[in-house]
């Protein structure tokens, strides 16, 4: 007899898959990193449970849980950029099953310490860090205070068992836990169904994309007959024909999950609504969760993009999303009021640069913009909510003339938005710089699609600075048109801005060709390290610096003498300025309007409703039709075999029964006398019988 | 030995037993009535028992059995009669006919 | 404890609700407390024997027939009294006794009108009898017969205890009751399709040579070739037929939302959680060995309807207005995600068949006894009246909103493994299989995850978020009480635990669903 634990105790760990191996106490680290994504899970309990009786409400918790994401994150990043390694655990969950000539299907959960990943947990606990900081302050006597923070440390927990999967299983469960989380968040005040069809719509949306991850892990890990990346990536390396053969498909699908979670047209509608959510969720999801796991998965699976016969067909996908998200979401950013939504365009159009970079090969300016973004839009988002904060309206209509009252918010937002804009030196223009370099180096030789990108690009670098220039003198410039005073927001508020602004202004600093080059190293100790082939990062590119420098200082000075003079009435001024373009950008370019008209409304209506007609009327008609035509024949077999026929010879008898009956009865009188009589009368005649006959 | 006389008697006695049961009218009597029959049927066994002069005296004991089973009867059908009395104000056997359906 | 493992501990689990029934019967209807308690430790001994079973199975053989008993039943047709269990019966065995013990518990202070526990709780007890041996019985006519005792006091619960508002079902010229409809439309679709069963089990047992119901010696005649060709393409005709309307499978799913609305809230619970298990469970433990080359011929068919119910379901579902009818039509979907992983004839697909059947039990079951709280507190399912009930009830909505998610195939819980498994399963069926249309139903389930999210999310909003209509304002609605808490708890806890650690039923099933396989297709 087996006993029952040994079935239900963990298998042994299945493989401890080493580079190198970092051993001592950067060892016992390395070994101990399942707890980054465990334990904001655990705490994420915690808080539903407990969180109400403690003295901060629990917010201790989820601020405890980024705080030790953080450090941890950094911990292993400075282990890491000292002496790189690579390390892979994998834990046996359950068996499914034979795949003939693979061996066994096995579920695992691992957890992989590499370069990528911990460069996604430093972010993740760095700006999580900050933001929970912030969320604090920004969510302060909320009606559902702990349960906010138990869904944000779902949702950074959930972003930490995606970034730390080594399986592609792993990934599913932590790419739909960040969902579920964005559901939650985006629909925290769910009182009002705006905010509930908001949640509703991101998680469609991104169901949907959903489909194509879906698609992509199952006929990749059926295929290779092992979920872990690496087995996969094992198989490109290998050249497995199996693989190339279906690799298009499983490339393809990959990216329609990444399009769905990092905002790609045409699955981009679901962010700008997300900003239904409180800010600090914005924050975080455009920052360092949710958006980013797209471009991260991208990057987890560069080398099979990369390798010839593999994913590299779809890489001209990649790039031409990429590169039309860039430049066409950006210029939604323009005519928006909302200051929110103008950071959530421009979020969508710096994840279209993420993208396009991916597409074009540059491994490293992808994620390099990722790392950036993750601070200077966190900083962005931050500081539009301590406007929020202070104005009580997402309106810039309501607001200007800012910069007095509000100070440190100014300060920090103007740094954000030179970051994101790209002016030297701050982080965005050194990351911006190695996608244009990267996409003008082309080097996976696409030609003329790279040379539309470089321009949509370039573009896009105006773009950028015109609308951020646009927001900031809306926001802080000219006259105050809000209502009552506006103030500087609270201490634990401002800090996490500081923070996080100082970090835009250096984050760039750790990736300077030729200077420094840290973040190339960080992300060069994985296995199946795509920067061992002809791709190194771009070194610096003059010409494009410097024209990229030109357009963002060009939409600034733009901007500038556009909305500084007279900041009071320019919103109105955006409709007369483009006349054929306006309408189309008001209305995001009809894809809601599509979406909704073509495709939902459909749906859950008639068509719905015509599925719903079929089951009771068709189907449900046929068996009542059976049921009804039964009842008919029983009538005549009732009224004419039945009861006519069969029924006759039985009353017959019945009434010949009764008959006799009725007749027999009157010899029964009740009479006890009469019986005993009768009694021995039969007893006097038997005995004479007998007498006669015996 | 000669059992006719007692035969005689016996038969005598339930002839009366079956008179008073068919005729009279007052349960009671019927009753004794029965008491009488039975009384004819223990003289035959003991008449017959001592005949045969057997050695483990059946018709001796079948009497003593007959005679237990009649007090037993005559109990049960007594406290019947005291209930149909009180509940009819009679023990008038023709009036009961609740055994017709 | 060698007698237990003998073969009596089965029968204790499968019988000692039968026990309870005769044992209940025998209390006065008045001393309700009394009645109640011995149902419950009736239940609760069932269920500790269960979990007794699953202690002693010998989990390194889970793909043989454990704990058997083979006893001389009625010698004149062969039929033996023949129970036992192997990894796939194992996980469901201990779902129908801990979902009769729940039920009861929830019952404790829930009794549909007309009230009458102690006829209530017999029909529970007899119900669970019937659903446990399903599970264990290993002779066609004992099978039969188990399956066929369910139905019985199911008729009678939704008969009496259900739904009486009035209806007019298309094609009908009068009003009738909503439980008389749905019983007598329950009781007819199930036999009807149990007639053919029978005729396919009779048919059989005359094939084979020699005679005989046992279903190990059949499945082996099967693998001989002894049922091929024609005759065996009908009797799996016939098997499906029977197998199909319990599933349900699209197109014979419609006595399910009906029964489900007009059935008391226990009665939808075990419904969904278990009833609707021995059509799947029939297939894998039946049709699939014993008629491996019919089941391959028929396995696009059922494919095909698979993805119809799944698309159909979620569709039907977007156009309901009635809470507990739109979990009924959920459920069409759900299980054809169960009969698709079925169709692949893989390891993978029946795998995510069992665990799917699993979690369905447990996350509808729950959904249902939700639903049924709903309609004790605001006396209507209409989801249109319905609002706000996260705040107006939030220990019941926060529970609602989990099993929501588990319900639309959240990683991390319990529902995700069934689907996700099946729709892996399905890219790589059995060889042989057309690739083509699995890969195409593989695609369409997908999108029919999404339709599923859409529903439910759907319904979530409109019942549990948003302001609660001025209608509920100052009504004394109370939150979940103890027996609730008492029955949803561990369900919960199942879904976690599932989720997180599907070993849990995988642990049991791979070892026999891949003999299965191995033996019936030679994967």
């Amino acid at each position: 007899m087996q006993a029952l634990n040994t079935v239900l105790a963990y298998a042994e760990e299945a493989a401890h898959h080493l580079e190198t191996d970092p051993g001592g106490f950067v060892g016992v680290m390395v070994d101990w990193a399942w707890l980054i994504p465990v334990v904001p899970l655990v705490l994420m309990f915690a808080i539903v449970f407990f969180g109400k009786r403690l003295p901060l409400k629990g917010w201790e918790l989820a601020e405890g849980s980024m705080a030790f994401v953080a450090i941890y994150g950094v911990a292993l990043l400075i282990a890491n950029w000292i002496e790189p390694f690579t390390v892979e655990h994998h834990v046996e969950i359950a068996r499914i099953g034979v795949l003939p000539g693979l061996g066994d299907l096995v579920i695992e959960w691992g957890w992989v310490v590499d370069g990528l990943s911990i460069m996604m947990y430093t972010v993740v606990g760095v700006v999580g860090f900050f933001v929970f900081t912030y969320a604090k302050g920004y969510m302060e006597g909320d009606v559902r205070f702990t349960f906010f923070f138990a869904s944000f440390t779902l949702f950074a927990g959930g972003m930490l068992v995606l970034v730390s999967s080594a399986n592609m299983m792993q990934l599913i469960v932590g790419w739909e836990l960040v969902g579920v989380a964005s559901y939650l968040l985006i629909g925290h005040w769910w009182e009002d169904h705006a905010n509930n069809a908001a949640a509703i719509k991101a998680f469609i949306t991104n169901k949907i994309a959903d489909v194509g991850l879906f698609v992509g892990v199952i006929i990749a890990g059926i295929t290779v007959g092992s979920f872990r990346f690496t087995d996969v990536l094992d198989a490109v390396e290998a050249g497995d024909s199996a693989l190339a053969r279906v690799g298009f498909w499983v490339g393809l699908a990959m990216f329609v999950g990444a399009m769905g979670k990092s905002a790609q047209m045409p699955f981009h509608v679901w962010l700008p609504d997300a900003m239904a959510g409180p800010t600090p969720v914005s924050s975080l999801m455009h920052a360092a969760t949710m958006v980013t796991a797209g471009v991260y998965l991208l990057g987890r699976m560069f080398p099979f993009y990369q390798a010839e016969g593999f994913g590299d067909d779809v890489k001209l996908w990649i790039i031409l999303i990429g590169g039309f998200t860039l430049f066409f979401t950006g210029l939604l950013a323009l005519v928006q009021d909302d200051i929110k939504k103008v950071l959530a365009y421009s979020t969508l159009s710096q994840l279209g640069y993420m993208t396009a970079a991916m597409g074009a090969g540059a491994y490293t300016a992808g994620l390099f913009h990722l790392f950036t973004h993750a601070f200077f839009k966190g900083l962005l988002f931050l500081a539009a909510g301590s406007v929020i904060h202070g104005v009580h309206s997402n309106n810039m209509s309501d607001m200007g003339g800012l910069r007095k009252s509000m100070p440190t918010t100014y300060w920090t937002f103007l740094i954000g938005s030179l970051a994101l804009a790209g002016v030297f030196p701050l982080a965005g223009f050194w990351s911006k710089d190695e996608i244009l370099a990267s996409v003008k180096a082309d080097a996976f030789g696409l030609g003329s699609a790279a040379d539309l990108v470089l321009v949509l690009a370039i573009l896009g670098a105006f773009v950028t600075a015109f609308y951020m220039a646009r927001t900031v003198y809306l926001t802080f410039f000219g006259e105050y048109k809000g209502e009552g005073h506006p103030h500087e927001s609270p201490r634990v508020m401002t800090y996490p801005l500081i923070g996080l602004a100082v970090l835009s202004a250096v984050a760039g600093w750790v990736l300077i060709p030729g200077v420094s080059e840290g973040f190339t190293h960080w992300l060069e100790a994985r296995l199946h390290n795509p920067l061992d082939g002809p791709l190194h990062f771009e070194s610096i590119d003059w010409a494009v610096a410097g024209i990229g420098t030109l357009m963002a200082l060009l939409g600034i000075a733009a901007g500038t003498r556009l909305w500084y003079r007279d900041a009071p009435t320019q919103l109105e001024r955006d409709r007369f300025r483009i006349p054929v373009l306006y309408p189309l950008l008001e209305h995001k370019y009809y894809f809601d309007d599509v979406y909704m008209n073509g495709i939902v409304k459909p749906t859950a209506g008639p068509i719905a409703r015509a599925t719903n007609w079929s089951n009771n009327v068709i189907i449900d008609g046929v068996v009542n039709f059976f049921g009804a035509t039964a009842r008919f024949l029983s009538r005549y077999v009732y009224g004419w075999a039945d009861q006519r026929g069969i029924d006759l010879a039985i009353n017959a008898a019945a009434a010949a029964a009764g008959e006799t009956g009725s007749v027999v009865r009157r010899v029964q009188t009740g009479k006890v006398q009469q019986y005993a009589g009768a009694l021995f009368v039969g007893a006097i005649l038997l005995v004479i019988g007998f007498l006669i006959f015996g | 030995m000669i059992v006719n006389q007692f035969l005689v008697l016996a038969a005598l006695l339930f002839s009366l037993g079956i008179y008073g049961v068919l005729v009279r009218r007052n349960a009671v009597l019927v009753l004794l009535s029965v008491e009488l029959m039975l009384t004819a049927v223990n003289i035959n066994l003991v008449a017959f028992g001592s005949m045969l002069q057997e050695s483990v005296l059946t018709g001796q004991i079948f009497a003593l059995f007959v005679i237990t089973v009649a007090a037993a009867e005559v109990g049960i059908g007594l406290a019947i009669v005291v209930l149909i009395f009180r509940n009819r104000s009679s023990s008038n056997i023709d009036e009961l006919d609740l055994m017709k359906w | 404890m060698s007698w237990f493992e003998t073969g009596w501990g089965l029968s204790l689990t499968v019988f000692l609700p039968l026990v309870g029934a005769f044992v209940v019967m025998a209390i006065p209807k008045a001393r309700e407390r009394l009645v109640k308690s011995t149902a419950l430790a009736f239940a609760l001994a069932s269920f500790g024997t269960s979990v007794a079973v699953t202690v002693l199975f010998d989990f390194g053989g889970a793909e043989k027939f454990q704990m058997g008993t083979d006893l001389t039943w009625i010698p004149a047709i062969g039929s033996r009294f023949h129970v036992g269990i192997d990894g796939i019966s194992l996980p469901l065995l201990v779902l129908s006794t801990l979902i009769t013990v729940l039920s009861i518990v929830y019952s404790w202070n829930h009794w549909p009108e007309p009230h009458n526990p102690k006829a209530f709780l017999v029909l529970i007890l007899l119900l669970a009898t019937g659903m446990a041996g399903t599970f264990v019985a290993l002779d066609l006519i004992l099978f039969f017969i188990f399956f066929e005792l369910v139905l019985l006091p199911m008729y009678f619960m939704i008969g009496i205890w259900g739904d009486r508002t009035m209806i007019r079902p298309p094609g009908f010229k009068r009003e009738v009751e909503t439980r008389l409809y749905a019983a007598i439309k329950f009781f007819l679709f199930t036999l009807f399709g149990s007639a053919f069963m029978l005729l396919g089990f009779l048919a059989l047992y005359f094939k084979a040579d020699p005679h005989t119901f046992d279903m190990i010696a059949l499945a082996e005649a099967g693998r001989a070739g002894v049922f091929a060709g024609a005759f065996g393409g009908w009797v799996f005709a016939a098997l499906f037929l029977g197998f199909a309307v319990k599933v349900p499978m699209w197109p014979l799913h419609t006595w399910l939302p009906d029964a489900h609305t007009a059935a008391p809230t226990v009665g939808s619970v075990l419904l969904a959680a278990i009833l609707l298990k021995l059509g799947s469970y029939g297939f894998i433990r039946i049709s699939l060995p014993i008629l491996p080359e019919q089941a391959q011929d028929w396995a696009p068919v059922i494919a095909i309807l698979a993805v119809v119910a799944i698309i159909y379901g979620s569709l039907a579902c977007l156009a309901q207005t009635d809470m507990k009818r739109l979990i009924a039509f959920s459920s069409v979907g759900h299980m054809g995600f169960v009969m698709l992983g079925i169709a692949t004839l893989t390891d993978i697909g029946i795998n995510a068949a069992v665990i799917g059947m699993v979690a369905h039990g447990v996350i509808t079951g729950l959904l249902f006894f939700l639903a049924g709280s709903m309609q004790h507190r605001y006396h209507t399912r209409e989801i249109a009246r319905l609002g706000g009930n996260q705040k107006l009830l939030p220990i019941l909505g926060g529970i609602l909103a989990f099993t929501v998610m588990a319900s639309l195939g959240l990683p991390g819980l319990a529902g995700f493994w069934g689907e996700f498994m099946a729709l892996l399963g399905s890219f790589n069926p059995l060889e042989g299989l057309s690739l083509g249309l699995f890969r195409t139903a593989m695609v369409i389930g997908a999108i029919g995850t999404v339709l599923t999210a859409g529903y439910l999310l759907w319904m979530l909003q409109r019942v549990n978020l948003g302001e609660p209509p001025d209608e509920w304002t100052g009504k004394d609605l109370h939150d979940a009480d103890g027996f609730e808490l008492a029955a949803w708890s561990p369900l919960v806890l199942a879904i976690l635990a599932i989720g997180v650690f599907p070993r849990i039923v995988f642990g049991a099933t791979d070892d026999a669903v891949v003999n299965l396989v191995k033996s019936a297709f030679g994967g």
